[in-house]
């Protein structure tokens, strides 16, 4: 087990360095850094002085290292547009993010789950086709679509919840500002996360029918009634388990992109998440930002995979090691 | 006279599909004595699993299920509702499936699985169920218990897996074991082993077993009656010494003719004795010398190039010496396991060898220049499983013509459907059967297309890697039939690989028999059968189940 972990960290590693040496090149060569940071009156000889303190005149390895030395750190130097340190702007902004994408990801995986079980165990019935229709609109509706019909029919039409922005903040220990805490913050949660969470979720109910169908069809389960087991036993003791094995992977890459890919979410609602900042920072090319936005996307897939890899591993014994057949 | 432990009246299975109602089986009825083995025996459709499954009341939609009774000790079962069934399900009759790798749950371990069914059908704490599941596994042969109830299906082989199977059965003491093939997955040695301990434990707990088979030869060895199946129908029903030795219907003696005996000479060798001719050998057509092929499985990179103890190596094949002489059939037996596919996949081309040659003709057909030419050419195969081998999106036409033209035999597309024509002809098929996709045919059709392709590039050598075995017997006879004369005709050589002994006596002139990798015996067909050397030749054959040995 720690052999395998050890592994799957250095393989981890080794893909945030091609990450970093990605992001370094596009910080280092996409337009000259120099010129956006100085005013247009600066003479040649400021021009040179500042490219001599950011220290561009050195080899392009040494750069990459003190480039890689100052993100370790959480360096990733300052916005262009806003003047300030990107981590500190980043983290400003992070909680928001992360507040939407727990509570849209916990949306998807319950209702997820549970709808997937039930229209698999029932697949005649009028509620499994109805979900099933549902589920079709979900996939196929672009999200952008989904918020502003949700905005026009809960916060426009019928004026019960807020359509744009987080509502009150409380700050907790220093710098995480969280929502979950106040009324208007719960409230304003509510309409973003349906939105991010709704395709995730008709996503994970598919995937779950599919494989859970498959395995009713499996011997075991056959196995399993005929020795006369309960049918909750078999149901949500054999089937479930083996149902969740196939389907830990690619929730876990989803739940990856929630948090990546709730740029668009965040643009509708004007959620000042990570994913708005970064949309703004593309708007005025500001390239400390979009490298530093880049690592985190980086980071948060890497760390996914890994916690995914490791959940498989608990979850199926036959990948455990030294488990190959004994005896005759 | 005692009362029946099951009894079966007018059953009927229909499958209501959507092109018409598919009647599955077609009002039987039988008895089941307390204590009694039952063998039922029939081909492919014949319902016999479909009987077994609606008395454990499993059938599903759109199956269902039409039956004046079932009685279990006289107390009706049909009709009970599914909360009800439950309960007898497992706790008074059990089941053991055919395949052993898929009837386990993969995330459970075994104990696990164990504890849950006897928890559930008798009144024990989790410490006495362990217990008791401990014992059932040291019943049926497992050993060590106590530390193997913690390990998981995939830690043991198939025919340790098939042995939990059976103490998953036997958990709750039930009075009638429903076993579906219980041994058909396995070698035949292992198949022994089982059928033995499905016996003791039945007999020592009185339990009486309904044995669904295909085989008549674990049948005539294991069963006390038996009941003959055919299209949802009982053909015939009585002792198993009667039937077998003294059929009344017809199709219950083509069923019997057609199994291939391992107690009976090989005809052609019969034939040669006569003519006085035994002893001739013709010259040499495949020649292998020295054939090893070793597999490194070592988990990472660096345990490969540098060694250490997680260096893993599987030598398949060892050290392999044969030769196939012209216009003979030479065949190959072990189980599975033993290296026999890996050869095959040498010889055809698709494996490369790791040490020592294959000559064709001469030609070493992995070294020399253009032996890859050659080895097209005049080497094909025909594979085991004709559902998995014939493109199920191309006519049967182009199937066949695909060597032809891959090759550069024939471009021409007419020369082309008259080659095709006739070659379903010599395959006794209709010529139209070339406008058709491989479903709209059965298994054995589908093997005489895939062999009609095998001839159609004109080859010398033809490997047939378990040609047979995913066919009924009746069709199985059939086919070897064909592929006998089709030697004949085109003066074909063959390499037979087979687990089956009773079919490589009557079809090959030499044997090799392979275990573990290595070749331990090899040499003239009826020098190995009747007198065989090596312990193992000896072992196998001994472990055959053959409708000979009446119980």
């Amino acid at each position: 087990m720690l052999a395998f972990i050890i592994k799957r960290l250095g393989q981890s590693v080794l893909v945030m360095l091609v990450v970093a040496l990605i992001s370094f090149i596009m910080f280092r060569y996409v337009g000259d850094p120099v010129a956006s940071l100085v005013s247009q009156e600066a003479t040649m000889a400021d021009q040179a002085q500042l490219r001599e303190r950011l220290g561009l005149n050195d080899p392009v390895h040494e750069q990459f290292f003190r480039f890689l030395g100052n993100a370790v750190q959480g360096q990733f130097g300052i916005s262009y547009r806003l003047q300030t340190p990107v981590s500190e702007l980043i983290l400003s902004r992070l909680p928001a993010t992360l507040e939407l994408a727990f509570t849209s990801v916990v949306i998807a995986l319950t209702l997820g789950i549970l709808l997937g079980v039930f229209t698999a165990l029932n697949p005649k019935s009028w509620a499994s086709a109805g979900i099933m229709a549902f589920s079709l609109v979900g996939v196929s509706l672009p999200t952008f679509l989904i918020g502003i019909g949700l905005i026009y029919i809960f916060a426009v039409e019928l004026q019960w919840l807020p359509s744009f922005g987080r509502g009150q903040v409380v700050s907790l220990g220093g710098w995480w500002r969280t929502g979950f805490l106040t009324e208007s913050g719960l409230r304003s949660i509510i309409l973003p996360a349906i939105t991010l969470s709704l395709f995730q979720m008709t996503l994970i109910m598919r995937l779950v029918r599919a494989e859970m169908m498959e395995v009713l069809r499996q011997d075991y389960i056959k196995f399993a009634r005929a020795r006369g087991l309960s049918k909750r036993a078999i149901n949500f003791g054999h089937a479930l388990k083996n149902t969740l094995v196939p389907v830990i992977t690619i929730t876990g890459l989803q739940l990856g992109s929630v948090i990546a890919f709730a740029i668009i979410t965040e643009t509708v609602f004007q959620w000042p998440g990570v994913g708005s900042l970064f949309v703004n920072s593309v708007a005025v090319v500001d390239v400390p930002v979009m490298a530093a936005y880049l690592m985190f996307i980086a980071f948060v897939f890497v760390v996914i995979n890994l916690i995914v890899d490791i959940l498989y591993y608990i979850v199926d014994p036959r990948l455990r090691v030294g488990g190959s057949a004994r005896g005759t | 006279m005692t009362e029946p432990l099951l009894s079966v009246k007018n059953l009927k299975v229909v499958f209501h599909l959507r092109r018409g109602d598919f009647t599955a089986v077609n009002g039987i009825s039988f008895d089941i004595m307390p204590g009694e083995v039952l063998g039922v025996v029939g081909e492919s459709g014949a319902g016999k699993s479909m009987t077994g499954t609606a008395i454990m009341g499993l059938i599903d939609r759109p199956g269902e299920v039409i039956v004046d009774e079932i009685r279990l000790k006289g107390e009706r079962i049909d009709n009970l509702p599914e909360e009800k069934m439950r309960h007898i399900r497992g706790r008074r009759i059990a089941m053991v499936m055919q395949d052993p790798l898929t009837s386990l749950n993969p995330l459970y371990t075994v104990g696990e699985q164990l504890v849950e069914t006897i928890r559930r059908h008798l009144p024990l704490s989790h410490d006495q169920a362990k217990k008791r599941a401990i014992e059932l596994l040291a019943d049926a042969g497992i050993p060590d218990p106590q530390s193997r109830i913690d390990s998981y299906p995939h830690q043991f082989s198939g025919g340790m897996r098939q042995r939990v199977v059976i103490s998953l059965a036997l958990a709750a003491e039930p009075e009638m074991i429903v076993a579906d093939e219980p041994t058909s997955a396995l070698d035949v040695s292992v198949q022994a082993q089982i059928m033995k301990v499905l016996k003791r434990l039945c007999a020592e707990r009185g339990v009486a077993v309904m044995l669904i088979t295909h085989d008549m030869g674990v049948i005539a060895e294991n069963a006390d009656r038996m009941i003959v199946m055919n299209k949802g129908e009982i053909v015939e029903t009585g002792s198993v010494g009667d039937i077998i030795n003294r059929p009344r219907e017809p199709y219950t003696k083509k069923l019997i003719e057609a199994i291939p005996s391992i107690k009976t000479q090989n005809p052609r060798y019969a034939a040669a004795v006569a003519r006085g001719e035994a002893e001739t050998t013709a010259e040499a057509l495949v020649e292998v010398k020295g054939l090893s092929k070793t597999f490194d499985l070592s988990p990472s990179l660096v345990s490969r190039l540098f060694g250490g103890k997680h260096r893993k190596l599987v030598h398949a094949v060892q050290d392999v010496s044969f030769a196939v002489e012209k216009g003979k059939t030479y065949g190959l037996v072990g189980e599975s396991g033993s290296g026999k596919s890996t050869c095959a996949r040498m010889l055809v081309g698709l494996l490369e060898p790791s040490a020592g040659e294959i000559r064709l003709e001469g030609t070493d057909i992995w070294r020399d220049r253009n032996a890859a030419a050659k080895r097209r050419s005049k080497i094909q195969m025909i594979f085991q499983d004709p559902y998995a081998s014939l493109n199920p999106r191309w006519r049967v036409g182009a199937i066949i013509a695909e060597p032809m033209r891959a090759l550069g035999i024939s471009t021409n597309s007419t020369e082309i459907a008259d080659r095709v024509a006739d070659l379903l002809e010599r395959v006794r098929l209709d010529p139209e059967a070339m406008r058709k996709f491989p479903h709209e045919f059965s298994g054995g059709q589908r093997q005489r297309i895939a062999i009609a392709r095998a001839l159609s590039s004109q080859p010398e050598f033809i490997i047939c890697d378990e040609p047979t075995s995913a066919l009924d017997v009746s069709v199985q006879a059939q086919v070897l039939e064909l592929m006998r004369r089709l030697q004949d005709e085109f003066g074909l050589t063959y390499l037979l690989i087979s687990h089956n002994l009773a079919v490589i006596r009557q079809m090959a002139d030499s044997v090799g028999v392979l275990h573990n990798g290595v070749m331990v015996e090899n040499g003239p067909v009826e020098q190995i059968f009747a007198n065989p050397q090596a312990d193992y030749t000896r072992m196998l054959l001994d472990a055959v189940p053959d409708i000979s040995n009446v119980a």
